[in-house]
């Protein structure tokens, strides 16, 4: 047992503890996403996410010690951005054309999504440092980092949010949707899609993929449109946020 | 090979990304401007073919990605503790908000020629 108990501490203390438990969990939640015939609540992140903390934190294994071979996998997140030029640029005669309405609709719906957060959470008096890490929230993870560091908020913080705002779109759109009455055929898919990239960046635009190809094509762009708009705009805010601090 | 040759592009358009972010001081973060860098690239086959399979490899595996900085939820435990539900809510809602007027917005917008079947 003694040898069993120094054997994990170093094992939990080398890099390929953290990667090697990362991928295997994923591997995991995957099938069982798959066996549950795809269903929203079997999401493979949140379940993974919620294992992996869970188990963390029962053995006390420190999140850096974990994050020391994560960052591996959190390190692709950078090409993946860039990455999101591609199916930009396969879809390009179809933006080219449609360029006015899918701009009103990122910046109306990021901006509503993005200011009904800061209203709400002051409005139930949370922390200034909290309010400025949920400005991003629908911007993909690394860029909601970036942009909360430049607000003042906290990037990891922000970096939760934006995976639980991910999580909360990927489960639950399907009712909001069903809620506005719009119709399975024609311009319903695209606006799905869109909405999903703009309000629940990447995990959401991975939900939408699964659900139908015209939905995750929109959801592909509107995701890389929103990390565009985000970076532009938000850290024009700063000024205007400021009083909160 | 074609994967390798496509995840140096990648990793060259974010690194020029970085330098060009760093040395304009751009609002945006390295990897955006990697991204359009990359968009212009794309019409150059040399680019292109081997970008095509990296990129459809990584944007498939895209949730996976998320997983690292999703556990950090563990060191906020905290602060969730104390503000947790009124967090939960604010996310939610706004979540639903942003949903909402992105698809009506959007589904407003599109002519109804532009529905196969006529709708909208």
């Amino acid at each position: 047992m003694a040898d069993f108990v120094a054997l994990w501490v170093y094992l939990s203390a080398t890099p390929l503890f953290g990667l090697t438990a990362t991928l295997v969990v994923y591997v995991v939640a995957h099938a069982l996403y798959q066996r549950a015939g795809q269903a929203a609540w079997a999401n493979p992140v949140l379940w993974s996410v919620v294992t992996l903390a869970a188990s963390l934190l029962a053995t006390g294994v420190p999140y850096p010690s974990y994050f020391s071979g994560a960052q591996f996998i959190h390190f692709l997140l950078g090409p993946a951005v860039v990455a999101l030029g591609w199916p930009l640029w396969q879809r390009r005669a179809q933006v080219r054309q449609r360029w006015g309405r899918l701009l009103v609709a990122a910046l109306l719906g990021g901006a509503a999504a993005s200011g009904s957060a800061v209203a709400l959470a002051w409005a139930v008096g949370l922390p200034p440092e909290v309010i400025l890490s949920l400005v991003p929230k629908s911007v993909t993870a690394p860029v909601a980092m970036g942009i909360a560091e430049k607000l003042g908020g906290i990037p990891a913080l922000a970096a939760v949010f934006a995976v639980l705002t991910g999580l909360v779109g990927a489960l639950s759109a399907k009712w909001v949707f069903k809620l506005m009455r719009l119709p399975y055929t024609g311009a319903g898919w695209p606006a799905r899609g869109f909405a999903l990239g703009t309000a629940a960046h990447g995990i959401g635009a991975a939900r939408a993929l699964q659900v139908h190809a015209d939905a995750g094509a929109y959801a592909g762009l509107a995701l890389g449109l929103q990390v565009v708009l985000a970076s532009l705009l938000m850290p024009l805010l700063t000024g205007a946020l400021a009083w909160l601090r | 090979m074609q994967g390798l040759r496509g995840l140096a592009w990648l990793l060259a358009m974010q690194s020029v990304g970085e330098l060009l972010a760093r040395a304009l001081s751009l609002p945006f973060p390295g990897p955006v401007v990697g991204m359009v860098l990359l968009l212009i690239a794309l019409r150059w086959p040399l680019v292109r073919e081997p970008v095509a399979q990296c990129a459809d490899f990584l944007l498939s595996h895209l949730s996976l990605l998320f997983i690292p900085v999703g556990v950090g939820v563990m060191t906020h435990l905290h602060l969730l503790g104390t503000y947790g539900g009124r967090i939960a809510l604010v996310i939610v809602v706004s979540t639903w908000v942003g949903l909402a007027v992105t698809a009506w917005v959007l589904f407003r917008l599109t002519p109804a020629s532009e529905s196969e079947d006529g709708h909208g």
